[in-house]
């Protein structure tokens, strides 16, 4: 719907606190436009704290932090989208209405945002719940209402924080395949960030898997075979070392 | 069902108990030899409502109590805000509110006269300080409240800091904001009333003052009933308006 382009992010020797309590020193990352990197790492490593840096959310501590080739990142923007676990929507807002705030922020004339919004609620399967309130729907709906929101923006990234963590097993998987299927046309480069490690080799195109010290290993998809246990055997190690540490 | 029953029959028992107890002249520690029953004051409530005098005394409360009270919310919601989301704001103003809040507003009585050229504005005046504190207060509560997720969702679909405050600050502290726009009504109308009771020269506060200085007790039970319904009427039209605005709240919480 935009001829926007992909963006790319790079992290550089990016050191982060949170809370006052430093979690990351030292990340290089670099994101290649329009690809899926996926994050994977035991909880509290900074992957939450990771992507509100590259959203503009948190300023890094030490290091630099840009998107499209060098341009640093200073504060959040419409380029940059975040998605959330739960709980994102407006509660007062209908599901088109929130879809709505999206292409209002985008500039597009009020007399289309309806049919655009609905459009969108249509793309990811919620045609005839438009004018539910969040609080009427599940929680893979509400998810779905958040994807079609953050599509409507327009973002040249999309940077995900374990947006389906708290789904069931089954609806769970239901929007991965969705998400793999919007992506297809969204000129976006993806940070998807989780702890399941399933989800990660069924969306990414390269894998990242970070321990206490930054990147612990990078891997591609199919670059060989036994990769699921390659990564679990990292992510124990990385579990190992913070346990240690 | 049971609640249209018992409630009708829990005021009825009360004007029976109140009509039995002076028509009987109890005198048992407390007295209501002197003390005029529920007919004395619909005697006399009939013969007020006759006069133009009735109407406008209450004209006269509600325009100082809804002036007083307006000025309270925009004030009162706009420096809330303010004050929770800037920490500039905060340094300036904080100290100021948390040394004036504790006074009550009537005691500002002897401040309205020196400060105000007519009694009015100095009624009004008193009105506002008593809503402005309750509505500051909840307003602040209900900013720091609200999830930061919202803000930072709006934030990054490109929202601008007065773009937040427009679409996820305003609309989210609404619920906390009624709860403060409630109390303010309540103690709005207990300072107008008293307001006009030390200084008026009309209102239904004066009025009912007027009627215990000459003896007048059916007068005073009539201004009392007066301040009481319109109390009523006022506070049911700020949780009618509270309800209508926050419907997307779940049932339990409402």
């Amino acid at each position: 719907m935009s001829e926007r382009s992909a963006l790319t992010l790079h992290a550089e020797g990016v050191a982060l606190s949170y809370g006052g309590t430093p979690v990351i020193t030292g990340l290089d990352l670099d994101v290649t436009a329009g690809e899926v990197l996926v994050v994977v790492g035991p909880s509290g490593c900074g992957k939450s704290t990771l992507l509100r840096a590259f959203a503009g959310l948190l300023p890094v501590a030490a290091g630099r932090v840009t998107a499209g080739g060098g341009v640093p990142v200073t504060g959040p923007s419409r380029d940059r989208a975040l998605v959330f676990q739960d709980d994102a929507l407006l509660p007062w807002r209908s599901a088109r209405r929130n879809v709505e705030l999206a292409l209002a922020l985008r500039g597009v004339p009020r007399r289309e945002r309806r049919a655009e919004a609905l459009a969108w609620l249509e793309r990811v399967g919620l045609t005839g719940k438009a004018e539910r309130l969040p609080r009427e729907l599940s929680g893979g709906m509400r998810q779905r209402v958040q994807l079609a929101r953050t599509l409507a923006a327009g973002p040249r990234a999309i940077l995900m924080d374990e947006p389906f963590g708290a789904l069931d097993a089954q609806t769970r998987g239901t929007m991965q395949r969705l998400l793999a299927d919007v992506l297809v046309d969204a000129p976006a480069t993806v940070v998807f960030v989780t702890h399941d490690v399933d989800e990660a080799l069924l969306l990414g195109d390269r894998i990242v898997v970070l321990g206490p010290d930054g990147v612990a290993a990078a891997f591609r998809r199919d670059e060989r075979p036994g990769l699921r246990d390659l990564i679990l055997a990292e992510l124990g190690v990385a579990v190992l070392k913070e346990e240690a540490a | 069902m049971t609640a249209k029953l018992v409630r009708p029959a829990s005021l009825a028992a009360a004007l029976l108990a109140w009509h039995v107890l002076t028509a009987a002249d109890v005198r048992l520690w407390m007295r209501f030899d002197r003390f005029p029953g529920p007919l004395d004051v619909a005697r006399e409530l009939r013969r007020q409502v006759q006069h133009a005098q009735f109407y406008e005394d209450v004209a006269q409360s509600l325009v100082r109590i809804l002036t007083g009270f307006a000025l309270a919310a925009v004030l009162g919601v706009a420096l809330g805000i303010a004050v929770a989301r800037s920490p500039w704001a905060g340094h300036v103003l904080q100290p100021l509110f948390e040394v004036v809040r504790p006074i009550p507003a009537i005691a500002l009585v002897p401040v309205a006269i020196l400060l105000f050229p007519a009694n009015e504005q100095g009624i009004v005046f008193i009105t506002f300080v008593a809503a402005f504190f309750p509505i500051l207060v909840s307003t602040r509560h209900a900013v720091r409240a609200l999830p930061l997720v919202w803000e930072d969702a709006v934030r990054t679909l490109g929202g601008t800091r007065a773009r937040v405050l427009a679409t996820v600050v305003l609309p989210g502290v609404l619920p906390g904001v009624f709860g403060g726009l409630s109390v303010g009504m309540g103690v709005a109308w207990i300072c107008v009333i008293s307001a006009e009771m030390i200084s008026g020269d009309f209102g239904v506060g004066y009025r009912t003052w007027q009627a215990y200085t000459i003896v007048d007790y059916p007068g005073v039970l009539v201004g009392m009933i007066t301040i009481g319904l319109l109390g009523w009427l006022t506070s049911g039209a700020v949780e009618l308006a509270g309800r209508r605005a926050t419907r997307w709240l779940p049932r339990e919480t409402r």
